[in-house]
């Protein structure tokens, strides 16, 4: 029997019942729109998160100064203060694959100009910090080497601090005063949004970390430093050779923990993408439960259909139709049903997103895998719970199903 | 003459609950091409399972069938439809059309499922010629319900045609008509026999029978009688006889 012929007869099947033949779509549809729905929201986070951790820079590695235990009292992170200025320069000089240092240190501070005065974060830094972190300047220039080695009394502002210190003017060559320092402003950088903590990275102040130790913070050890790979594929290298030198510059014994703690960008966002992954995992699996239940509600009516057309199938039978034919007739009913609820499915999931963002504001990703691959998987859900049903009827015997009632 | 149907020593026996029934007992037969043969007896006479037999749609438990030179009495499933597709057109008693699908689309279902398969054209005409045969050719895009049960018989009687078979087998097909419709339908066959087409039908009325050229008579699983029919009705003169009554009635009114 030729295949067009099957399927037409399949689709006028369908529209001789088509209220029940759209109830019974209707649980693909469900199915298939909550999987298209669900993985879109997943891959929506993991892309905003991925991209967020792109706004960390580039290759980026970071050095942290291990915690003190001082009478049972433990110090967070950076409590320590075992890095020093001279680490993070022989790490430039001697590890190869680092492209660009950056020792830092914060400090919290009240900055005022003018009438203004704002509260915000101190980052004491090197020339390459922008570098490091791709980030660019609006406006003006960056502070050079020398304000570096000077402790200049340059900085450059984020753009949440421009915006609150000079409301209606440019700041560039003006004077703020952090801690009463006068501190002239060289640049404005340009918004970077929030981290992916939530936080505002562009409520910053940057200044030379020379500046920042002795001018602010009053500290002589850095809290951490940034350091950059020459490529993707370095990085690991990169890691354990800034390891390996800050273990033999700290005279750490073999078998002893480390006084630093070092992480590279690909590890935050394995870390990352994979609790996504986990969400993007279970909300599928939920929707690949309602699928299942829709496949069901097929076979059901599958069976239903069988029963009834007794009588059809004995005459098919009677007039030559092989058992094979009649299997494929309900086997193709059943994928039609299915497919087509799975395409209207798709359509719906699409649209289920886009509503989303348009009234959660959630970021959603329809990935061209996801729609194949829902579309497959009610094609086969309608193989799956189309074949018993089919099957049974294939086994009738024709002189029974002729005298069927 | 080619011999279309050789029966030799049938049984049939069926294993259903505690007690084996014996519904064919021997039953030996041959039917030639041309012939038009009705197959009587009472119900429970064994002649429906006979039928089911020679139409390919059961196998005998025991003895052999040849049809049209082709021993089918140890065929499989498989083969058993592509016999009945091949070499036998069905009618039955309840039309057994498919619902909502066009005249034309029912004389086409033998040759969907046809494994030497024609073009859609040719296919097509084939069903329009088979409807032709019957003259239905000008009600081709009828549905079922829109046909009258004489008309929905002559679009199974086209459908049993449109393969070009050895054997027609009738089960019944006057059963749920009028006696004029019967008598036109009896007139259908009548025509076809003398075409050359061999006809079995199986009946229980005997009035029916007297239109076909040789009656075989089964009693408890075995022909008791087989014999030509002594006086042959045609279908022709008799409508003309039933015409002329219904004129006599009205004119009596």
């Amino acid at each position: 029997m030729r295949y067009f012929v099957i399927i037409k007869v399949a689709f006028r099947a369908l529209r001789r019942n088509k209220m029940r033949t759209i109830l019974t779509m209707l649980g693909i549809i469900i199915g298939v729109g909550a999987v298209i729905a669900m993985v879109g929201i997943g891959n929506g986070a993991k892309a905003q998160v991925q991209a967020r951790i792109a706004a960390l820079g580039q290759n980026v590695i970071q050095v942290f100064a291990g915690n003190i235990n001082r009478g049972g009292v433990r110090s967070g992170y950076g409590g320590a203060g075992t890095l020093t200025i001279e680490d993070a320069l022989a790490m430039e000089r001697e590890v190869p694959g680092v492209s660009a240092v950056s020792p830092e240190v914060r400090s919290g501070a009240q900055v005022m100009a003018g009438n203004n005065n704002w509260s915000t974060s101190v980052m004491g830094e090197s020339v390459d910090y922008l570098t490091i972190r791709q980030w660019d300047l609006d406006d003006g220039v960056m502070f050079s080497d020398t304000d570096v080695r000077a402790a200049a009394k340059v900085c450059i502002l984020g753009k949440t601090v421009a915006d609150n210190l000079f409301p209606d003017e440019d700041p560039i060559g003006k004077v703020i005063r952090i801690r009463n320092v006068p501190m002239k402003v060289l640049g404005v950088l340009k918004p970077k949004g929030a981290s992916m903590y939530g936080s505002d990275q562009d409520d910053v102040i940057i200044v030379p970390y020379t500046t920042c130790m002795k001018r602010f913070a009053g500290v002589t050890m850095l809290r951490s430093i940034l350091a950059q790979a020459g490529s993707a594929d370095q990085i690991n290298d990169v890691q354990d050779g800034i390891t390996n030198l800050l273990r033999q510059r700290h005279r750490i014994q073999a078998g002893h923990d480390d006084d630093f703690m070092i992480r590279n960008q690909q590890e935050i966002a394995e870390t990352q993408t994979a609790a996504m992954d986990t969400m993007t995992a279970l909300l599928a699996g939920v929707a690949i439960i309602s699928l299942i239940v829709g496949g069901i509600g097929i076979m059901n009516i599958m069976l239903v259909s069988v029963t009834e057309r007794t009588r059809e199938i004995g005459i098919r039978m009677a007039v030559g139709a092989r058992g094979r034919d009649i299997l494929l007739q309900f086997l193709i009913e059943a994928v039609a049903l299915s497919s087509t609820g799975g395409a209207l499915g798709i359509m719906s999931g699409i649209i289920g997103a886009q509503l989303i963002t348009f009234f959660q504001h959630w970021p959603t990703l329809i990935s061209p895998d996801s729609i194949v691959l829902a579309f497959a998987f009610s094609a086969a859900v309608g193989i799956f719970f189309g074949f018993y049903p089919a099957r049974k009827a294939s086994q009738l015997d024709p002189i029974d199903a002729l005298r069927y009632e | 003459m080619q011999t279309v149907i050789r029966l030799q020593d049938i049984h049939k026996i069926y294993h259903t609950g505690e007690v084996d029934v014996h519904a064919v007992r021997g039953v030996s037969l041959e039917i030639t091409q041309g012939e038009f043969v009705a197959l009587m007896g009472a119900s429970g006479s064994g002649k429906s399972t006979m039928m089911n037999i020679i139409g390919c749609l059961d196998r005998p438990s025991r003895g052999s069938y040849l049809l049209d030179g082709v021993d089918v009495s140890q065929l499989n499933r498989d083969e058993l439809a592509d016999i009945r597709n091949q070499k036998i057109g069905f009618v039955f008693q309840g039309f057994n059309l498919l619902a909502r699908t066009s005249a034309l689309e029912n004389v086409e279902l033998p040759m969907l499922y046809t494994r030497q398969r024609l073009g859609g054209q040719s296919q097509r005409e084939r069903a329009l010629n088979a409807l032709d045969a019957v003259g239905l050719a000008d009600r081709s895009d009828h549905k079922p319900n829109q046909l009258s049960g004489g008309q929905q018989q002559r679009v199974a009687i086209a459908r049993a045609l449109s393969n070009d078979p050895a054997l027609l087998l009738a089960d019944e097909p006057t059963g749920n008509l009028d006696t004029r419709t019967s008598v036109e339908i009896m007139g259908v066959f009548q025509k076809l026999n003398d075409q050359g087409m061999t006809i079995v039908m199986v009946t229980h009325e005997l009035d029916i029978a007297q239109y076909t050229k040789r009656m075989v008579v089964m009693r408890d699983g075995k022909v008791v009688s087989d014999s030509a029919v002594a006086k042959r009705l045609a279908a022709d003169t008799e409508l003309q006889r039933l015409q002329e009554e219904q004129k006599a009635v009205q004119l009596a009114d």
